[in-house]
């Protein structure tokens, strides 16, 4: 009898736990006056911001040429640890992509990783950066996105083993790994360099593929882009860009913005692999905004 | 037993050494090969961006080095040749060779181009850059493993 009532305890706690879990760990929308603040459009720069972001890097079609770059039928399979993901469509197409989609639904997948139908969306979107990103750039993004050509194309589902597959562990997940706080403190920063944090640390989301991460896939910030693994495994390393002595601690601004730019190293080497995609989107910014990013660069403390 | 731990180490530290790549090597060959290249970019780079003053021969030069580089290029990738000698070369290089040669045969087509119509002055220079240096990222992309 007693031993019952111990067993009917231990089950109600847990129980009682995983509910707490899930409510603590809800996906989050934010409240709708944040969205509804945002200004009238600004289509010049949400185009900038959707080279900033590097959209069509993930969302365009496997091996578009340029000129269909803009064309964000998704389909693009993203191997990781976790196992394999498939990009989705973002084109305006009402059914196939998000052109159904509000502002705010927008928004709230780009800062909090929800998705329209209120489930978690998975971090191989890199919502954990975008968080940074101010309302108005997503509102001028989300209205440049609506001028692109539509596709029809569906890309097919995650193809993620158990327990990856189940989408409301990833609560626990943005509980860790997901806010809006600066991922290094600079003390008396200039307005370039400020600059160049936002564009890096959010809508650029370099640290994605440049910082390390741990067995969870959260980005271990104390080696804030200092280097990582291959993402898709293989061969290969991404670079430490921090001012590292011997290493990208010997480039000047000049020569990182001139490699944004150009894509040549000082030694005249070119870029290569998946910085090819990503150099091509910098080039098409104002200088401006490549010269925040060397100056950020040169700033951040070395790893 | 302790004899044999020796022998062992010693058949390893030979081994070792013999992996140890001379000059010759295809790995070491080609690693030459896109420096060269990269020499001649930056020269022309320089005279493109108004650094150095125009040179016809300089950009000659340049021009044919990329050329000559870029024909040849594809013929040091024989089989065993894949790894070693810290190569950036990716495997899929041997899987896709004639894409391959088709994108080195496109860097040469281009300097060639250019040759055959000398740039005469710093803008032209930095004309056909634009046009060449356009294929260094573009092979890049696929074709090499950063290490």
């Amino acid at each position: 009898m007693t031993l019952r009532k111990i067993a009917t305890g231990l089950v109600m706690v847990a129980v009682l736990a995983v509910a707490a879990f899930l409510y603590v760990t809800a996906p989050e929308r934010l409240p709708a006056e944040v969205w509804a603040s945002a200004g009238a459009p600004d289509l010049a720069n949400g185009e900038r911001i959707f080279h900033a972001g590097g959209c069509s890097s993930c969302h365009a079609a496997p091996g578009a040429p340029d000129d269909r770059k803009t064309v964000l039928s998704g389909g693009l399979a993203l191997k990781s640890p976790f196992g394999t993901f498939h990009v989705p469509n973002i084109s305006p197409d009402e059914t196939a992509g998000i052109g159904a989609w509000t502002l705010a639904e927008f928004g709230d997948a780009m800062k909090r990783g929800t998705g329209r139908d209120g489930e978690h969306l998975y971090p191989s979107f890199p919502y954990a950066s975008y968080s940074r990103m101010t309302v108005q750039d997503i509102a001028d993004l989300y209205a440049y996105l609506g001028t692109l050509p539509k596709s029809a194309d569906v890309a097919p589902e995650h193809d993620l083993p158990f327990p990856f597959n189940v989408r409301l562990s990833l609560g626990g997940w943005k509980r860790l790994y997901l806010d809006e706080a600066p991922r290094v403190t600079l003390s008396d920063a200039d307005e370039k360099v400020r600059h160049g944090q936002y564009l890096v640390e959010g809508p650029g989301h370099c640290g994605e593929c440049h910082t390390p991460r741990d067995i969870l896939g959260g980005l271990k910030t104390d080696q804030w882009l200092a280097g990582a693994p291959n993402p898709e495994g293989g061969e290969g390393r991404v670079p430490n860009i921090t001012p590292r002595e011997g290493g990208f601690g010997g480039w000047s601004e000049g020569d990182i913005a001139s490699y944004l730019e150009t894509g040549f190293t000082p030694e005249f080497d070119s870029v290569g692999g998946a910085m090819v995609a990503v150099q091509k989107n910098l080039a098409a910014l104002p200088a401006a905004d490549r010269e925040a990013i060397a100056a950020y660069l040169k700033a951040i403390p070395a790893r | 037993m302790k004899f044999k731990t020796l022998a062992v180490a010693a058949a390893l530290a030979g081994l070792g050494a013999g992996a140890v790549l001379a000059a010759g090597e295809p790995q070491v060959v080609r690693q030459d090969m896109m420096k060269k290249v990269g020499g001649a970019m930056g020269a022309l780079s320089g005279i493109a961006k108004g650094e150095k003053p125009y040179d016809a021969e300089i950009v000659k030069a340049s021009l044919a080095t990329m050329s000559e580089v870029a024909r040849a290029f594809p013929e040091q990738f024989p089989a065993g040749s894949e790894t070693g000698a810290e190569t950036e070369a990716s495997p899929k290089i041997w899987e896709a060779p004639d894409d391959f040669k088709a994108k080195a045969d496109r860097l040469a087509a281009d300097a060639e181009a250019a040759l055959a119509s000398l740039p005469a002055d710093q803008a032209g220079v930095g004309a056909a850059l634009g046009a060449i240096g356009k294929n260094c990222g573009g092979c890049h992309e696929v074709y090499r493993v950063k290490k």
